[in-house]
């Protein structure tokens, strides 16, 4: 039913609904069909999200007697000069464009290299989708180990290079980088299996095709993949940003945020302001912010699909 | 593609895998390595992925530590039950909304779509407070509750598309003569549906065994502690940390979930367009 549809229905007076026992059968059905799911969805999950909203406007706290009054916008207000909020969000922003980009490139490689005829294929493909199944407090874990200034290997092998070692997640200029670098490493399974399979699905023909036109790798991969795998990386490079813009618990166990909050991202930091500093309201307020950011990139990643549609289809 | 390459091409492209295999591979490798490693030589800068010794005795350090035994339980009880009620409950859902057209596929969609990208950071504060009120936070059964939630966008996802898999004539026999809804979805559907109910399952199991934040928040007591919050418990200050247990329990708690995707390789891409395994 379209808008229009809709307007035209309720200004005309209301009409008696004549609804045969068939119909009315059916609709029970289905209504016996969603209850069971649609119960826990709304309870757990649709009602916390509109008091979430909600509670951005209120002065709650987590202490447990506390009168919770609506305060407007004054949240809003405090959050606007909120420089550490804000920082972190930049942050967030920078984490989440560097791992989503970087994961797209670097998928894009592996994805290429396991759909050429290569050996040790099968062990890459193995060991590419390890990191994928492992819960990423063990992602964090290992880094962790790897980046340990006085005993990981990576300053091991700087110690051979007669390089002196580095504090990767201690350190101001490298934690941020630091981090980065395991979210990629933990996003490439997923990206390139999807890009794999984008890749596959493409016929052999039209790089024949291009191949008897005389058109090298390079041009290939450049006039015949790319094209083809544009829907598939927008889309993913649009998901894995939203996710990664969202996501905890990886750099919650590398850095807690630090140091000196360098690392902080968004949820972060919302989930500090609400769990150890009990500001539940301030901290809804935080997480509304969050919300419209990922409207925005949601909306605009939505317009370019509608433009792609219609171009295709005129 | 028949297309030869030239000497160089293929170099370079076996210099690439070869810093792919590394790059992936190597943690891995440290994590497993440094599990039996003695304390002493993990607290050094030697890079070798071979213990000069083999210490055992991290596997059972960890199991002794930090109730990393009941963590594991409890980790187990939590994701086999939340797999068990998400895919029953999720899956006459599911069925409506592959076979039923109109607004409720439409609704449906958009829901799964939403819970994709909302920040789990606002949900989660409000939440705590409705399960506080109901007494459920610090509780297994709370914890289940929000899991089973939290998963459903995804079983929901993956078993529609297992159900449109299914061809709808097989249905209009049976309606043909005089079955109901619930005895289409009992008789027909359901036979037709078990490898997907399997691998939906498997997946399930899999987002609630390594799930960290919906527990950080809602987990308070050690004893009630699952494995991810166990062994991030582990870590102390730097230095302080006793690495190799953590090594062990680490790698320990990775099994369950390799396993399960090794059973499931071939059918990622499918679920994971749902891309309810997020961090």
């Amino acid at each position: 039913m379209t808008t229009l549809e809709r307007t035209k229905a309720s200004s005309r007076p209301p009409r008696v609904r004549t609804i045969g026992p068939r119909a009315r059968a059916q609709r029970t059905e289905a209504i016996a069909l969603v209850a069971p799911a649609l119960l826990p969805i709304i309870i757990f999950s649709v009602i916390p999200l509109v008091s979430g909203v909600l509670l951005g406007f209120t002065d709650a706290t987590l202490a447990r007697n506390a009168e919770v009054g609506f305060v407007g916008l004054d949240n809003f207000v405090e959050l606007a000069g909120d420089r550490r909020f804000w920082q972190s969000f930049g942050i967030g922003v920078v984490w989440a464009g560097s791992v989503a980009l970087l994961t797209l490139v670097s998928a894009m490689g592996l994805a290429l290299l396991l759909n050429s005829n290569l050996r040790l294929k099968g062990l890459t493909r193995v060991l590419a989708l390890i990191p994928w199944a492992m819960p990423p407090v063990v992602i964090a874990i290992v880094w962790r180990m790897i980046y340990n200034p006085n005993s990981g290997p990576l300053n091991g092998v700087l110690g051979w290079l007669g390089i002196p070692g580095v504090n990767w997640l201690g350190d101001f200029s490298t934690a941020l980088p630091a981090v980065i670098v395991v979210g990629v490493w933990a996003g490439i399974p997923q990206t390139t299996v999807l890009l794999l399979a984008g890749m596959q699905s493409i016929a052999p023909e039209q790089h024949e095709a291009a191949a008897v036109d005389g058109a090298g790798a390079g041009r290939r991969f450049w006039h015949v993949t790319l094209p083809a795998l544009r829907p598939v990386i927008i889309a993913v490079t649009a998901l894995d940003f939203i996710w990664q813009f969202n996501s905890f618990g990886l750099i919650y166990v590398l850095t807690e945020g630090g140091p000196g909050g360098r690392t902080m991202i968004p949820p972060l930091f919302t989930y500090l302001e609400a769990f150890r500093n009990r500001e539940i309201g301030y901290a809804s307020a935080m997480g509304n912010v969050l919300v419209v950011a990922i409207l925005v990139i949601l909306s605009l990643y939505l317009i370019n699909q509608f433009r792609q549609n219609k171009g295709a289809r005129s | 593609m028949t297309a030869k390459r030239p000497l160089y091409a293929t170099v370079l492209m076996y210099l690439a895998l070869a810093s792919y295999l590394i790059f992936l591979g190597f943690p891995l490798l440290w994590l497993l390595s440094a599990s039996f490693k003695s304390t002493r030589e993990l607290n050094s800068l030697a890079v070798n992925l071979i213990p000069q010794q083999w210490d055992f005795g991290n596997y059972i350090a960890a199991l002794e530590r930090q109730n990393l035994i009941t963590a594991a339980g409890n980790s187990m009880l939590v994701s086999i039950v939340t797999m068990i009620v998400a895919v029953l409950l999720s899956m006459p859902m599911a069925y409506a909304l592959a076979r039923l057209k109109g607004r409720l596929r439409a609704a449906g969609t958009v829901w799964i779509l939403v819970s994709q990208v909302f920040p789990t950071i606002l949900i989660i504060i409000p939440l705590f407070l409705v399960l506080r009120s109901l007494q459920l936070n610090d509780t297994l059964f709370g914890l289940i509750l929000v899991y089973v939630t939290f998963t459903m966008p995804f079983t929901l996802w993956m078993l529609q598309g297992y159900v449109a898999a299914i061809p709808p004539e097989l249905e209009e026999a049976a309606e043909m003569d005089g079955a109901g809804r619930f005895t289409i979805l009992r008789t027909v559907i359901l036979p037709l549906l078990v490898p997907g109910l399997v691998a939906t399952a498997m997946f399930t199991f899999v987002s609630a065994w390594n799930e960290f934040f919906l527990a950080l928040v809602l987990i308070q007591s050690p004893e009630l502690y699952t494995l991810p919050i166990a062994l991030r418990s582990f870590l102390g200050a730097e230095g302080q940390t006793q690495l190799g247990p953590l090594a062990a329990g680490a790698i320990l708690a990775t099994i369950p979930s390799l396993i399960i995707f090794g059973i499931l390789q071939k059918k990622l891409t499918g679920g994971m367009l749902a891309g309810a395994v997020k961090g």
